[in-house]
């Protein structure tokens, strides 16, 4: 049997007293998208922070590529091969375009400046430029170029489409269903949910810290009982 | 004539030595937000260890490198076991910086004694040189040299590198750059080494014209902080240009309103506090 990209297993995890995560296991299958899906504060971002070492887990495993990653430093998460696009984009803002990606260079892979460029030719033209005085759309484009950067086996979304005009939306998502064909492994956290659909295969729910529905897309699409409790806003 | 030539030269030369004092200070208070009172007693350490590395016949500029990495390790040692604990918490680093100085300046007492200790320049750049018929002390013409080596290295450094930049990135978003994979607190720890670094270079290449003595420290910090505050916290084009002006005040301050020194070098930093308190070039530190 293949190793799986990510595993969560049992994960609780709490932020100061509040205990947000219960027991969470999920799994991305390499080479798939997992889509993550939930309300506000539902644990989604929690989840992220816990694979990617911002938050140590109080127990549970987490497991890249078969290798054990929790409680490591951000760092050494990052040396095992995962790379983030985090909520609010959170580029460096003073740096200019092309310092904020060769910080994020890592390990030996099809990525570097020249490849983000090509994927996101507004990078290039701006390359010389504050990453703090690009719009929204082309910060997020950034954030994903340094993700890449990393060259990655495992990549986190945090809503990447979150304050964006449509068409960038499409655009992004574009780029997200290419990133998947060529074999990366994605968790997306979306609140966008036609967008996680039409890129997910696999889908998780998250409701107030608690893994309430694991299955395909189009398992997911067919329950309409499931999301309405759980995604009762949409 | 000559007393205005000779004065500028001289506000020249004080400024640059000037900037390899406040250099370090800025570097660090700038970057990693810890404000190193400690700074004058580096600087004093530095002239020291030149002066006793000069004493046994040692090569000037090898006196001063040896010195200066060997406070910049000993910055490292303070960053490592006390500052990294009380990240954050200011007035915790205040005071235990403020009292890391009055260690050092005791253990000085004791290693070096209270006499003050000459360091000679090198003897090649000790005679006067000739400037519109004047003659000039030829090494505070060195010093400013090193001081504008040391402004363009650091800027290189800082805006041109992978380094700098990985740098930088850990002061906009600490938490951000490790996501990324930066090793934030082994940069900090080389920030700090190079800050220390430069003071104790400063205490050496400014100890021809200030000679090592007792109370170098205490002389010394209160015009690293004059300089930061009024070119702008953490700005090295600031601490440049502030090293210039006060270098200018002090000196033409001096030899105008002898009796009133102190107050012409610190008035500047009250009107700055005043008017524009984040400095001539600073920004606000979010």
């Amino acid at each position: 049997m293949a190793v799986d990209a990510l595993t969560l297993r049992d994960v609780d995890a709490l932020y100061g007293d509040s205990h947000v995560l219960h027991q969470v296991s999920l799994t991305l299958r390499e080479g798939a998208l997992l889509a993550l899906l939930g309300r506000n504060g539902a644990g989604k971002t929690t989840c992220l922070a816990s694979v990617i070492g911002w938050l140590k887990p109080r127990s549970g495993s987490v497991n890249v590529f078969g290798r054990e990653v929790a409680g490591l430093s951000p760092e050494a998460v990052v040396q095992a091969g995962v790379a983030l696009v985090p909520q609010g984009r959170r580029i460096f803002p003073t740096l200019s375009v092309r310092e904020n990606l060769v910080v994020a260079q890592r390990g030996r892979g099809l990525w570097n400046t020249e490849r983000v460029y090509e994927t996101f030719p507004r990078l290039r033209e701006r390359k010389s430029q504050a990453a703090g005085s690009l719009s929204g759309g082309e910060q997020q484009m950034l954030a994903i170029g340094r993700a890449l950067m990393g060259n990655p086996r495992v990549l986190l979304m945090d809503e990447p489409s979150e304050g964006l005009a449509p068409q960038i939306v499409a655009e992004v998502g574009r780029i997200i269903a290419r990133l998947c064909a060529e074999g990366l492994s994605i968790v997306l956290v979306e609140q966008n949910l036609n967008l996680a659909l039409s890129l997910a295969q696999d889908v998780a729910i998250i409701n107030t810290g608690r893994i309430v529905f694991t299955g395909t897309a189009a398992e997911m699409a067919a329950d309409h009982a499931t999301v309405d409790r759980h995604l009762g806003v949409f | 004539m000559q007393f205005w030539i000779v004065q500028s030269l001289n506000s020249l030369a004080m400024g640059g030595l000037l900037f390899l004092l406040s250099a370090g200070f800025s570097l660090i208070f700038g970057l990693l937000r810890i404000p190193n009172l400690a700074h004058g007693g580096l600087f004093m350490l530095g002239a020291y260890l030149g002066a006793t590395l000069l004493g046994g016949q040692m090569n000037f500029w090898l006196a001063a490198l040896l010195s200066g990495v060997a406070v910049g390790l000993l910055g490292v040692v303070l960053e490592a076991v006390l500052l990294r604990r009380l990240a954050g918490n200011e007035q915790g680093q205040v005071l235990v910086t403020l009292g890391v100085s009055f260690i050092i300046a005791d253990l000085c007492l004791m290693a070096f004694g209270g006499d003050p200790m000459p360091l000679g320049a090198p003897r090649s750049l000790r005679p006067p040189v000739f400037i519109g018929g004047f003659a000039f002390p030829g090494y505070r013409l060195v010093v400013l040299g090193c001081a504008l080596a040391v402004a363009v290295l650091l800027w290189l450094l800082l805006e041109r590198t992978r380094l700098g930049a990985m740098i930088r990135a850990g002061v906009d978003d600490r938490e951000m750059a490790r996501g990324v994979g930066i090793k934030v607190s082994r940069l900090f720890s080389a920030v700090f080494f190079l800050g220390a670094f430069l003071a104790g270079l400063g205490g050496v290449i400014g100890g021809p014209i200030l000679s090592a003595y007792p109370g170098l420290d205490a002389d010394m910090l209160p015009l690293a902080l004059v300089v930061v505050i009024l070119g702008g916290v953490g700005s090295l084009p600031g601490a440049l240009v502030g090293s210039f002006i006060i270098g200018a005040i002090y000196n033409f301050g001096s030899a105008l309103f002898p009796d009133f020194a102190y107050v012409v070098l610190f008035l500047p930093m009250v009107l700055v506090l005043v008017i524009k308190p984040t400095g001539l070039f600073g920004r606000v530190l979010r």
